[in-house]
Order: structure tokens, then sequence, then C-alpha cells
């Protein structure tokens, strides 16, 4: 499968996702870009994959709250200090 | 056994992270925390095992995520809801076009994506069905590859791609959805 010329759009869409997902082989990554190059339907569709990605990703982001990594710390050295002393 | 300091700084890092997805997981804040407790103390106990220099974070997540499963799902015995209704692919840029954008520079398309609050995308990823959530929610959300996913679920390489596929489609369906109850979206095909 060297440069197999892909004009099909359906196609292009249909490896869209492995393509954002950094999935594909290089090969594979020149024929769809270069179709993006050429097909502006196509390109404006993959841009807002990308939008939609990075808003998922930027919006669902949370804080670990101090006092829970705070128990966590003292869980794990609690837990040292009782695997050397297992009589305590 | 592993140097304490060093687990807890190396895996600390994460917290973060870790929190984000057991949240997303539980859907609720108590169990989240127990659960990244949990999580970081079998890893505590398991850092023995660990290959320095191998991927910590991949590592934690597949603590977690077993934690999560033999824990919290035995506790619910939820049937497996796996049917879920199936749109096509770019659903939502489909449903989205034609919209007139308000401002220069910017398109009508990614205007409607800014008007969701933080609330209510972590519940339109809260509202997939499991098996979905966690493969959206590794990928999108976390960035990990393929592989690492399968390695994290115990899953093939195929089923991530097809769980991450539906996944995707369906979390558009439900922002759609969304979107039309705010009246961002014409409730028209």
């Amino acid at each position: 499968m060297a440069m197999e010329k892909i004009t099909d759009c359906n196609e292009v869409v249909s490896k869209l996702y492995e393509f954002l997902d950094g999935e594909l082989t290089e090969e594979r990554k020149i024929v769809i870009r270069s179709h993006l190059d050429e097909c502006s339907p196509c390109l404006e569709a993959f841009e807002f994959e990308a939008e939609l990605r990075a808003m998922v990703s930027s919006k669902s982001r949370e804080v670990c709250p101090d006092y829970l990594k705070d128990k966590i710390a003292s869980l794990i050295s609690n837990d040292e200090r009782k695997l050397q002393n297992p009589s305590e | 056994m592993a140097d304490q300091a060093t687990f807890t700084e190396q895996a600390l890092q994460y917290a973060d992270a870790l929190y984000a997805a057991a949240l997303r997981m539980t859907r609720n804040a108590a169990d989240a925390e127990d659960l990244l407790q949990e999580t970081y103390l079998k890893a505590y106990r398991a850092f023995g095992s660990f290959t320095e220099g191998t991927n910590l974070k991949a590592w934690l997540y597949r603590i977690l995520t077993n934690t999560y499963i033999n824990i919290y799902r035995a506790k619910k015995r939820r049937p497996e809801e796996s049917d879920i209704e199936d749109v096509e692919d770019l659903y939502m840029y489909h449903r989205l076009s034609g919209l007139e954008a308000a401002s220069a520079g910017r398109s009508a398309e990614e205007e409607v994506l800014d008007q969701f609050s933080d609330l209510e995308v972590k519940s339109a990823i809260e509202e997939l069905p499991e098996q979905f959530r966690l493969a959206v929610l590794l990928s999108d959300v976390e960035g990990f590859s393929y592989k690492e996913i399968a390695d994290i679920l115990g899953i093939p390489l195929g089923t991530v791609m097809s769980r991450l596929h539906r996944g995707r489609r369906a979390l558009q369906k439900s922002l759609v959805e969304l979107g039309m109850r705010k009246a961002l979206v014409s409730d028209q095909g």
C-alpha cells in the first residue's frame, strides 16, 4: 500500500479519529493531510472534531483537594510503619 | 519495600488526573475519595513490582480502573448498559453546520462549544455507559494511546477503537441534546 490516492471523503472521515489520536502510520497521515489540503469541507470537519476534543478535555479537569493528598500521604506512611512493625 | 518518600513524590504528581478519573467513574465525590485512597494504597504496596522507567501514570490508571471495577461495580451490580442509540460520524458537526457566526474570525460551531459549562461537559461524560465512558476518558481527557488504553482496561486494541468510536458519538449526541435544551442548536433535523 504505497501512496494510494484517497479522493473519497467518506474514507478520509472514517480515519478521522485515528488521525487525531496520532495512531496512523506516517504514510497514511501524509495521504490524509494532502486530502485535507485540497478539501475544505473535510478540513473544517476535522478542525471541529479537534476543537471539540480540546473543549471536552479542558472543561473536565479537576484539582485533587489538598486534604485528600494529605490523607493519602499519611495513609502511605502509616502503612509503611505497619509493615515494618507488624506488632503495632 | 519501595522507598515511601520516592513513591509518594512520584505518584502524587498524578493526583489531579487520577482524582478527575475517579470522579467520572464513581460519579460522586465521597466514592471518588475512597477510590483514590484505595488506589494509592494498593499502588504503594505493589510498587516493588513496578519497573522503574516504564509508564508510572499508565500503571496507576490500571490500578485505579481495576479497583473501581472490583469494588464499585460489584457493589452496584448494575447490568451492563451497552446498547446506546448510535448516531453517524460527524453528528455534532452536521447538526451545527448552517449556524451563523456572531463574531468574525470564529466559526459558529466553535462559538457553540464555548457555551457549554464545565459542569455540563462533566455530566455529559458521566452519562455515558461505563465501558464507553472509560475509553473516552482515557483517550480524550488523559491522552493515552490505544495500546496504553488496551493495557489499562485489559481489552484488545480493536475493542478499544470500537468503544472509543461509539463513545465519542454518544458524547456528541448528548452534547447536541444539551445544546437543544439550551437553545444553542435548532431541533430541526
